[in-house]
């Protein structure tokens, strides 16, 4: 179960704006969902490792060289504000 | 021009005419297309098509068109995963995959339509609104890789790029009746693939015969650098195009079949291992116990590992940006407002499980469930060569019916998310029909046995006839 | 003595060290030289947080957070990896940190401070590898501007996390510290502490066992004193006026001198570590010895090593090794088969350092070549800071030409000064120098010279001779061989003698 409280809570963590109404909404469907994976409880997993990455593999490394940057354009073009060459956004808090 | 060309019909056509004429014309049916699978068709495609017919581009694919998945970067050309939030964004730089096809001479016909952050069964969830099910206009063409699917079974393109986090390949090749691969993990470069859950996704390739699947993988499969989950393992596919299945061994899962298997797609698949049968293979039953806790397990862990991929769309550096009196506003104000409902969930769900307090028993859980289930393959391999099982439990369904009830729809994944929690390759072809529309047969092999894949694939295909249905053509 | 620390203060800093030596960033390939750029320029899909975009680990990076772990004597893990920190800001262009959490590449070490009551170990808890975020420019102060700027050229730029214990009892104790790491991270040659941003404190500060608050944004290492002491005095009288210390995280206004609560929802935060599902793990352990094998003599053991090897006091050996160009550079002299190794540490410690400190100068030019002793020289040169088209360079064969010089009586000790200070400001070799502003004593006043030092520091001898006891000129012509070192003619030097005692 997730409360109203604890989507509004969690709206925030990740950036999502929630209203009232949603919250309330949220908390019905998520809830189902979360009971669903609450049958992951069932498992005896007592000793049994994470599967973080399904191929048994270590140290993939690059080697310190230099490859080409973006030119300056190219970042900027997808941003919805510039100035002077710089990304600009609202202030911060 | 006929429709539904493989890549060597469209080698032929262009050798008696050229491949500016096959581009122009797969371009004008795209224009009257119904069935709403492109989200946009590339200016440059003409262009490459041109240079091939002058020789400055050549490979093993010249002059073929392909479509792509929106999920995948394309330089100057628009990569929107259909989504709001990256409307209007444009790549600077390409995929790894699309370095590869465009120095094989494929030509970038189009960006395909799919859910939202391929989080679907049905592309319902794309800004753009669903593609049709070329069979059915009234039904879903399946998920999330929906419009690659829909555009090779239409005959709109021979051949298209999907991508596969939980059977997004897979379902919309079942549901269109066109045959996909979801190679093992690591087996193509995830560079440039717009992330979903990248422990889990893979790129493949979808087309109307088992041979151009070979032949896409032998350009876009093998090592990239820039991906430190590839894995430098050479796999040649077209050697492995074989007419010949004596002596394999086939596991048949119990758990594939379990309650809510739609009882013609049952039949269709034991049709297709008596076939197998016949044609000397043997099968035997296998035990995968963890089957029914994948698809929690699945779920978590890609909701998990979303709510972090997508947290760099704050409207900061690209995409739409909305209103907001200081940055933490204006980012949460943007994600809220462009953002589809399916994929909002999916965030705070994944936050939640990684929340202080919750993600031992949300994350840690499934990530340890995730061992078991591979540990089901590993016990399966020892015994058989490949697995075979229904694709989707039942065939496409109707549009809107599964969209209020975002569970319902979660569950049609259950035979298809395994195998990306083990990152073992499985191939759908089709199989057969329910009520007129297709079923998949899925074929699951080892890591790394692309090859037997490809082989058991190829001969089902040579002893059959499933393949060459089309839509409007079944009864 | 035994200091008491009477307001119970502790302190643990958090140094963000920028390894901006290396030619490319953490995970991309993008250029590290990027601080005399336009915005915006040294940036790839990887950096800039482009969707698609995945990182691959700089082999180098890990090479070097070992060294510098290995240098703070701490346990290097037998197996890591990155996790991602998740949390919204601006400068954060993936939205998450790649950074290391519960299995830092190093583990437990220690440094060893000047305390305030002797020698000090500070603890390290531990010293991990992250990303460096882009850099914001308000647009205005930070809570009233009218936006922000980014520029991303940082961003991804490979940063060591070294985290110290609460060890520290004073904000003197505090500087100490960062200054012996400074000096250990320079020997090892991973980075350059004068680029801005090159090094970045954070300080946790308690005072009698109260919640520690955290101090950001700290610039300088003399802001970090600046900060530390106001931080103290502001919870003494918090506590004096019976208020309560809690823990939060405060911001260091550099201009103003002050430390600002940063308590909004804004920092309210929950980093949902977890593993980056797109980096492998990485196993360094069997690593450990050969990156060992490429450790400079450190600060502690070349000071050790002076003082056995050399003939100087603890003071010298610890000013001459802080800095391991001095320390070259005091070998190459010391070397000198004509020179005295406590003459020698005088001249580099306690002139020759104090003239280039003095006017800001930094070192150029310093190869990576380890120089094997002994030196036949070795050249240091200088731009100084404020004024970079002021340069000018000095070697060891300079300082022992001026100290033989001095010691023969060439020139003055005050000359011998000011041809050092002639050659860091306009440049030239010592022997052109003393040359052309004629430094150099003429024989003639060489002896005249030591005549009248003679006499003056003879006075009974030269009572004696004033009465008529002829033989003490005898031993006034002695003294006057003995200081000239023998060059004066005897001869001359009694005539000298004799018109001197006369008048
Ligand atoms: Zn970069």
């Amino acid at each position: 179960m997730i409360t109203k409280d604890e989507v509004e809570h969690v709206g925030w963590l990740c950036r999502i704006e929630i209203n009232d109404a949603e919250a309330e909404e949220y908390a019905v469907k998520l809830s189902s969902v979360l009971d669903y994976f609450g049958q992951l409880d069932e498992v005896d997993t007592e000793g049994v490792e994470p599967t973080y990455h399904v191929a048994d593999i270590m140290n993939v490394f690059r080697e310190d060289v230099v490859t080409p940057s973006l030119d300056q354009k190219d970042v900027l073009t997808n941003t919805a504000e510039e100035k002077d060459g710089y990304i600009k956004a609202p202030r911060i808090i | 021009m006929t429709k539904w060309l493989s890549i060597s019909d469209v080698k032929e056509i262009i050798a008696a005419t050229s491949a500016e004429e096959v581009t122009a014309s797969y371009l004008e049916l795209i224009e009257k297309s119904s069935i709403n699978g492109y989200t946009c068709t590339s200016d440059g495609a003409l262009d490459t098509a041109k240079m091939v017919d002058k020789g400055e581009v050549a490979g093993p694919l010249a002059g073929v068109p392909i479509a792509i998945k929106d999920n995948i970067s394309t330089k100057g050309l628009a990569t929107t995963c259909s989504s709001k939030i990256l409307e209007g964004y444009v790549p600077p730089y390409d995929a790894h995959v699309i370095e590869r096809l465009k120095a094989a001479g494929a030509v970038i016909i189009g960006k395909t339509n799919m859910d939202e952050f391929a989080m679907g069964t049905s592309t319902e969830s794309s800004c753009y609104g669903v593609t049709l099910n070329p069979w059915d206009h009234e039904r879903v063409p399946g998920g999330s890789s929906g419009g690659s699917a829909a555009v090779v079974a239409a005959g709109e393109s021979p051949i298209s790029l999907g991508s596969d986090t939980g059977g997004s390949v897979r379902c919309p090749a079942a549901f269109c009746g066109v045959v996909g691969l979801k190679p093992t993990y690591g087996a193509v470069s995830r560079y440039g693939l717009i992330s979903y859950a990248n422990s889990l996704e893979q790129i493949g390739p979808m087309a109307t015969c088992v041979e151009d699947i070979a032949a896409v993988m032998d350009v876009i499969g093998g090592y990239d650098a820039r991906d430190s989950t590839s894995i430098d393992n050479k796999i040649d596919y077209q050697a492995a195009l074989v007419d010949d299945v004596k002596g394999l061994k086939i596991g048949v899962p119990d758990e594939y079949f379990g309650e809510g298997v739609d009882s013609s797609t049952e039949k269709a698949v034991w049709d297709a291992i008596a076939k197998y049968e016949e044609m000397g293979a043997s099968w035997g039953k296998v035990s995968m116990p963890n089957t029914k806790y994948a698809l929690a397990a699945y779920y978590t862990i890609a909701m998990s590992e979303a709510s972090s991929n997508l947290a760099r769309f704050d409207g900061t550096r690209y995409g739409p940006r909305s209103e907001g009196e200081n940055w933490h506003v204006m980012a949460s104000r943007t994600r809220a407002e462009n953002f589809g409902k399916e994929v909002q969930r999916r965030i705070l769900l994944g936050t939640y499980a990684l929340s202080a307090g919750y993600q031992d028993k949300y994350y840690l859980k499934a990530l340890q469930v995730r061992t078991l289930v591979k540990q089901d393959f590993e016990k399966a391999f020892a015994n058989f060569d490949v697995l075979m099982a229904p694709t989707m439990p039942l065939p496409a369904f109707k549009i809107g019916e599964k969209v209020e009830d975002p569970l319902s729809q979660y569950l049609t994944d259950v035979n298809t998310v395994p195998m990306n929690l083990a990152g073992v390759p499985c191939i759908s072809v089709p199989c057969g029909s329910s009520d007129g529309l297709p079923v998949g047969l899925q074929i699951i092999g080892n890591h790394f046995d692309e090859a037997t894949l490809i082989r058991a694939a190829y001969s089902f295909e040579k002893n059959t006839d499933h393949h060459k249905a089309r839509p409007g053509e079944v009864a | 003595m035994v200091y008491e620390n009477p307001d119970g203060v502790r302190i643990g800093l958090e140094v963000h060290v920028q390894l901006n030596k290396l030619n490319t960033k953490l995970f991309c390939g993008c250029s590290t030289d990027y601080h005399d750029s336009e915005p915006n320029t040294h940036v790839c899909p990887v950096c800039l947080g482009l969707p698609g975009a995945l990182p691959v680990i700089n082999e180098k990076a890990v090479e070097y957070a070992m060294k510098i772990g290995l240098a703070l004597g701490c346990d290097i893990v037998e197996q890591t990896q990155f996790h991602r920190k998740n949390y919204y800001y601006p400068d954060l262009p993936k939205g998450f940190q790649t950074t290391q959490y519960d299995f830092p590449i190093a583990g437990e070490g220690k440094v060893v401070i000047e305390g305030e009551d002797g020698e000090r170990d500070i603890g390290i808890t531990r010293a991990h590898m992250e990303e460096d975020p882009g850099r914001l420019q308000h647009m205005g102060s930070i809570d009233k501007s009218k936006g922000t700027l980014i520029n991303y050229n940082r961003s991804g730029m490979t940063l060591i996390e070294i985290v110290s214990e609460p060890d520290m009892r004073s904000p003197k104790e505090a500087r100490r510290y960062l200054d012996k790491l400074r000096s250990i991270l320079d020997y090892l040659d991973v980075f350059n502490g004068d680029l801005e941003g090159a090094m970045r404190v954070d300080a946790n500060v308690s005072v009698f066992m109260g919640e520690r608050v955290e101090v950001k944004n700290i610039s300088s290492f003399k802001g970090a004193e600046r900060a530390l002491l106001y931080e103290i005095m502001r919870q003494k009288n918090q506590i004096r006026r019976g208020g309560e210390i809690t823990l939060e995280t405060r911001h260091f206004d550099e201009a103003r001198g002050v430390t600002l609560s940063m308590r909004t929802k804004e920092t309210e935060n929950d980093y949902r570590y977890f593993p980056e599902p797109d980096l492998m793990p990485m196993r360094v352990a069997d690593r450990v010895p050969a990156v060992a094998a490429t450790l400079p003599e450190l600060p502690d053991a070349k000071r050790n090593r002076f003082l056995e090897e050399y003939d100087m006091t603890d003071m010298h050996a610890k000013a001459l090794t802080s800095d391991q160009d001095i320390a070259d550079f005091y070998e190459a002299v010391a070397q000198n088969e004509n020179i005295d190794s406590k003459d020698a540490a005088v001249w580099v410690a306690d002139i020759f350092k104090g003239e280039w400190n003095y006017r800001d100068l930094a070192i150029h030019g310093r190869t990576n070549d380890p120089v094997t002793p002994p030196y036949s020289w070795v050249k240091l040169s200088g731009a100084n800071r404020k004024d970079p088209t002021i340069t000018s360079s000095i070697g060891s064969d300079d300082l022992i030409y001026i100290i033989g010089s001095v010691n023969n009586g060439e020139i003055s000790d005050n000359s011998g000064i000011e041809v050092i200070r002639i050659i860091l400001d306009e440049g030239g070799s010592a022997n052109e120098v003393i040359d052309a502003k004629g430094l150099r004593k003429v024989e003639d006043d060489i002896v005249a010279t030591a005549v009248s030092e003679t006499i003056a520091e003879n006075e009974a001898a030269v009572q004696d001779y004033l009465g008529g006891a002829e033989k003490s000129l005898n031993f006034l012509v002695g003294q006057v061989m003995k200081k000239t070192k023998g060059r004066a003619d005897a001869r001359q030097a009694r005539e000298l003698l004799v018109a001197a005692l006369k008048s």
